[in-house]
């Protein structure tokens, strides 16, 4: 193993013998035991050839679907499972998060689950002592310490547990499982600033997600998994978009591939029109100007006798939809005819609510028979929005204020 | 190869500290929630202390022949209590920590030796108070009974065995707990607890012999002659070949080595099949 990689997954490969009948009584293994030739158990495959490596100091997404298979691998990524072939290797300490405040229990006060929970993690009680005071202090519970567990709401429990995590755990690598699914808005807060904070470190990170915001923000790359395969490696954008199409209709899957459309350039569909090109009458945008105008162009290569349905969608750079619509909607339906080899040209006019940064915007035409997707482009064009004014939120649109007094 | 050795200080670093921190945890749950708390520790063995002298030494009249019979008496209770405590804690040692098995990768054994460790932390309370007893029963200490010593390193060495062995079968065979209750409870009986092996030998010297034979029993015997009286009956009194005191013992060591080996082959796969 290279000296730069952390971790490297070489070709893992799971299967879980789910007995038909559980053996799990001595009698069953008495009554019948000349059928020991016969297959009792299926198997289950849990993951197939597994390969992929970390190198140091990366922030690795593991995405999928439920049930695909991403907690039995960061299992044994932690040694917690064995994989029945392939290997892993890991250098240097690992944590595994893989759930919040193992082996507390609830007859002991918090100060004992600290140490309790400290030595699973591999931390001798003077190396927990040294760093008590910052554990109660990060985990806002310092009347508590000296009542029992069972006395603490969850949400208080999940809080102490995170806090001996974080703050004990200053290991090389991490292994982190949807810890923030739980957790109120303040925690979660936390959470998302201790990331950043170990991603600033250098650590590094294994994060597995179902949230591709956060995916995206934080990950540097990512792997998708699908059946117990890996079906999709690349940047944690890319990843985050592959994962979405595992959730569209069948027909537009086939070009929705993120290799298919990285040839095609973004663009994809059933096809019959195609979106030639795009562009903005203003590229960047400032506080004084009122509209963001968008010009598309589409050249239709079938015949629509109904005319076709327009739409386009305004994301953020984090791949969140901020607004979007289409021709029915706003009800700009033409309801004419549209030939073969006949060019539209569009122009979009859009309030600029945006907030300072850059935004992607992404035309669509569809059939308005069936609402098929005709034609989409992914990533089409993008505009930058410089406004003094600008504001924590997703949009700044302009909001008044009259003072009277 | 120095990171070798390195990694292996590690591996056992990490052991240590979890040993330590499960025996201590188990210690103060023990008594949790009573009103007494860690004073039951001693009132246990007291309390049965009286009730084994009122019944034994009160109304049976078993034991008149043998000197300081009651602490004859106590010593084997604690023992096999001992024993029943050590094995109980380790057939459940693996299952009921499932969860731990399943959300951290830690050496397996730990726990099985954690339950063995609190056993003797008991047993070491216990023997305590039988000290206590001797001085107010007018036994008589003696450097002999520094032989105790490795004889509870015997014992200890046979509890973990079994410890191993039923904590990866019960992995596997949920029965194996209702089997060993009753193997327990036979074993009871089997082994020379409540009643002097002399009684034994007056009706079948040949039944008394194999029933030295099983380590407990002869790790009782050894430790009532070593440290009570002389009067025991042991394996050296009953076999005139003395090398039959090397058969339970080497019984203890093959069963540390089979069940250690059946154990670490189990133990990769103990967090799927809990």
């Amino acid at each position: 193993m290279s000296k730069d990689i952390a971790i490297s997954v070489h070709h893992v490969s799971k299967s879980f013998k789910l007995p038909h009948e559980k053996i799990d009584s001595v009698k069953s293994l008495f009554v019948n035991p000349l059928n020991k030739n016969r297959k009792r158990y299926e198997e289950q495959h849990a993951l197939k050839d597994i390969t992929f490596d970390i190198p140091k100091g990366e922030f690795f997404g593991i995405v999928g679907r439920n049930g695909s298979g991403k907690s039995t691998l960061l299992k044994i990524i932690a040694g917690i499972y064995q994989p029945n072939q392939g290997s892993v290797s890991v250098q240097g300490r690992l944590v595994p998060f893989i759930e919040l405040g193992v082996g507390f229990n609830p007859e002991l006060t918090g100060r004992e689950n600290v140490y309790l929970n400290g030595a699973l993690l591999g931390f001798t009680k003077a190396e927990v002592e040294v760093k008590y005071d910052s554990i109660v202090e990060f985990a806002e519970l310092e009347r508590f310490m000296d009542q029992k567990l069972k006395n603490y709401s969850s949400g208080m429990q999940v809080r102490l547990a995170f806090s001996v995590a974080t703050v004990l755990a200053e290991s090389d690598v991490l292994l982190i499982d949807e810890v923030l699914a739980v957790g109120d808005a303040d925690f979660q807060r936390k959470c998302f600033e201790y990331f950043k904070k170990i991603k600033k470190d250098k650590k590094t990170v294994i994060f597995v997600s179902h949230d591709m915001g956060a995916i995206r923000e934080y990950c540097d790359r990512a792997v998708l998994i699908e059946k117990n395969k890996i079906v999709f490696e690349g940047t944690s954008d890319q990843t985050a978009k592959e994962y979405t199409r595992l959730f569209l209709p069948d027909v537009y899957k086939a070009q929705q591939n993120e290799k298919t459309k990285l040839k095609n350039k973004g663009k994809w569909g059933l096809g019959g029109a195609s979106i030639e090109s795009i562009s903005f009458t203003k590229k960047v945008l400032t506080g004084a100007d009122e509209n963001l105008e968008i010009r598309v162009k589409i050249i239709s290569q079938k015949e629509y006798p109904e005319g076709l349905i327009y739409g386009i969608t305004i994301k953020n750079q984090q791949g969140e939809g901020l607004c979007g619509t289409n021709s029915r909607i706003i009800r700009q339906e033409s309801k004419s005819r549209i030939g073969i080899g006949e060019v539209i040209n569009l122009t979009w006019t859009v309030p600029n609510v945006f907030n300072e940064g850059r935004f992607i915007v992404e035309p669509a035409v569809s059939d308005p028979a069936n609402m098929d997707v005709v034609a989409w482009w992914d990533d089409a064009a993008d505009f930058r929005v410089i406004n003094e004014q600008k504001t924590p939120y997703k949009i700044a649109p302009k909001i008044g204020l009259a003072v009277k007094s | 190869m120095l990171k070798n050795i390195a990694e292996l200080k590690n591996k056992y670093r990490y052991a240590h500290i979890l040993l330590k921190q499960l025996v201590i945890t188990d210690f103060k749950l023990r008594y949790k929630g009573s009103a007494l708390g860690y004073v039951w520790t001693l009132l246990r063995p007291l309390a049965l202390f009286a009730i084994l002298y009122i019944v034994f030494v009160y109304f049976l009249k078993i034991g008149a022949a043998v000197p300081h019979y009651a602490v004859y008496l106590l010593i084997g209770v604690v023992l096999w209590n001992y024993f029943v405590e050590v094995t109980m804690n380790g057939l459940s040692a693996i299952v009921g920590k499932g969860d731990l098995m399943r959300k951290l990768s830690f050496p397996r054994y730990v726990v099985v030796v954690a339950g063995s460790f609190s056993a003797l932390i008991n047993l070491s309370i216990n023997l305590l108070v039988v000290a206590l007893f001797m001085g107010i029963n007018g036994t008589p200490f003696t450097f002999e009974a520094l032989l105790i010593i490795p004889l509870i390193a015997e014992l200890f060495i046979f509890g973990l065995g079994i410890a191993f062995l039923l904590s990866a079968l019960y992995v596997r065979f949920r029965d194996i707990n209702y089997i060993w209750e009753v193997v327990l409870q036979a074993g009871f009986y089997a082994t020379p607890v409540l009643y002097p092996v002399s009684l034994v030998v007056t009706k079948s010297a040949l039944a008394a012999k194999i029933l030295l034979l099983n380590p407990v029993a002869q790790i009782i015997q050894d430790i009532r002659y070593v440290v009570v009286t002389h009067e025991t009956v042991t394996i050296s009194t009953l076999f005139h070949n003395q090398l039959f005191h090397l058969l339970p013992i080497a019984f203890v060591i093959g069963l540390l080595i089979f069940a250690g080996l059946y154990f670490k082959q189990r133990s990769p796969g103990f967090a799927e099949e809990i």
